[in-house]
């Protein structure tokens, strides 16, 4: 049973990841057709708070909620109150004023979506769909999923597969997450980057820490390459673009090192040329375009497993049953 | 009851056989077995490899009691692949009771197709109907208090064929 949020990737334990994935292998069946709607969250209120510019995330997550039949509320920074000096508190109390029963947070600040969940601002659930340096949640999942799907052709855990990340790990929500999902599934990590782009003791994370990409590539079964994510590096983190590309982009030398059945995957948007190479980008290995629809059968899972139930301060009311 | 099926349909070119998980699908499967053997047809490559095309059909997210307990697990849905537009779909369930699942396998089958007629066939009539529904085929009618509850066993998923009542809360 998950919680009644979802934050972390670190608070799901191995059952409620593998049970998230089955839901969505079953969501994933019923929306192969041609009604794609299901009537299951009719009436129910899910309002995506970004507070950062995000097109995948958001897009995903609200064709998730429609799909299930919630009533979607979109609300961006830009354009709303909160670009005139809005509090969060004040922003929550205004959602839960209008009844919203669940929150879809992107926020700058890492912790703002734990924040958001405890403070008791609103009764809602909290789903975290990234936070600052800290975690990405469902784009962990959703990863899983598609390794889950090409490695154990979609059923159970991931028990001794090896998946390297490669590319800024310091900066990146979405590495903290999948090795966090990862391990927990049952999957060999290993982090790639140079040092300069390692966050302080990423030797106590549960995963292989290494500096040379060409060394790890051989032994993978799964390759997650990260944006180099300029927006967030104010110091001088490498050279210069094409000396990182040399030194840890996916290219096609690189991609015949790997084992032949071995995937390529990553989260996007994509610098080509940069961390992944045009060639690689649009091979047959790369499952990137899959990770986006797998992504709205991943969102709609979570939201059925958060909303889909009894609320649970209505627990006498339904005591009858 | 499969001869029962077979003669209503007037053969088995557009029959099929949708089983509501979990004990539904079991039964679904061998009904279509044994209208096979009845018609002494070769099985065909169908999803489950039978002749009469036969699936199942998870009403979960159809229900109308979701908001009154925990949330379920999903259950597989596989629709035959020569879809149900135009067939006659029977659908099987082992216990008709309130009749508000079937409520939510028309809901869910309205979705996935437009077949040209709906039946329902049940194992175990219990009665105490909370809506207007009514099976076509039944394998007992089984007259009991609402205080009881009717469990069936299958061998595929249970040790032993069997149908008890019980008092509630045994």
């Amino acid at each position: 049973m998950i919680g009644r949020h979802l934050l972390s990737a670190q608070d799901l334990t191995s059952a409620d990841a593998v049970r998230i994935l089955d839901t969505a292998g079953e969501l994933a069946s019923v929306t192969d057709r041609s009604v794609k709607k299901l009537p299951t969250l009719r009436g129910r209120t899910v309002v995506t708070l970004f507070f950062e510019d995000s097109t995948r995330t958001r897009i995903s997550f609200e064709l998730a909620a429609k799909r299930l039949s919630a009533d979607v509320i979109n609300f961006a920074a830009k354009g709303s109150s909160l670009s005139k000096g809005e509090s969060l508190k004040d922003t929550a109390l205004t959602l839960e004023a209008m009844g919203a029963d669940a929150v879809i947070i992107r926020h700058g600040a890492s912790g703002a979506p734990y924040r958001l969940a405890n403070a008791g601002w609103i009764q809602g659930a909290v789903i975290n769909a990234g936070d600052g340096t800290h975690e990405h949640p469902t784009q962990a999942l959703l990863d899983a999923y598609t390794l889950r799907n090409h490695l154990r052709s979609g059923q159970g855990d991931l028990d001794g597969a090896r998946v390297a990340i490669v590319g800024d790990i310091l900066h990146s929500r979405v590495a903290r997450s999948n090795v966090a999902l990862l391990r927990t599934l049952g999957a060999h990590v290993t982090v790639v980057a140079p040092p300069t782009l390692l966050p302080y003791g990423v030797q106590a994370w549960p995963c292989d820490v290494s500096y040379d990409i060409d060394d790890v590539l051989p032994h993978v079964d799964a390759v997650m390459m990260l944006r180099v994510q300029a927006e967030r590096m104010a110091g001088s983190y490498f050279p210069n673009e094409l000396e990182y590309s040399r030194r840890y982009g996916l290219d096609s030398r690189r991609m015949a090192l790997m084992p032949s059945e071995a995937i390529v995957l990553h989260p996007g948007p994509m610098n080509r040329g940069v961390e992944i190479s045009a060639e690689v980008a649009d091979s047959p290995q790369a499952v990137v375009v899959e990770q986006v629809t797998n992504g709205v059968h991943v969102r709609m899972a979570v939201l059925y497993l958060l909303l889909g139930g009894r609320p649970e301060e209505l627990d006498l009311e339904g005591a009858d049953r | 009851m499969s001869h029962e099926i077979l003669e209503s349909a007037k053969g088995v070119d557009d029959l099929v056989i949708l089983g509501i998980p979990t004990r539904g699908v079991y039964l679904a499967r061998r009904i279509a077995a044994a209208i096979q053997e009845i018609e002494e047809i070769d099985a065909i490559d169908t999803i489950d490899g039978q002749g009469v095309p036969c699936g199942s059909l998870d009403i979960t997210l159809y229900r109308d009691d979701l908001r009154l307990r925990e949330v379920r697990a999903l259950e597989p849905t596989n629709i035959p692949p020569e879809g149900i537009d135009g067939r006659v779909v029977v659908l099987v369930d082992d216990v008709l009771y309130s009749g508000r699942t079937i409520r939510a396998a028309l809901d869910a089958l309205a979705d996935v197709g437009r077949p040209a007629a709906v039946r329902l066939a049940v194992l175990v009539d219990r009665g105490h109907r909370e809506l207007p529904i009514r099976p076509d085929f039944i394998g007992k009618n089984l007259p009991t208090s609402q205080s009881e509850t009717v469990h069936v066993h299958l061998t595929e998923c249970d040790d032993d064929d069997s149908v008890t009542i019980a008092q509630a809360g045994q």
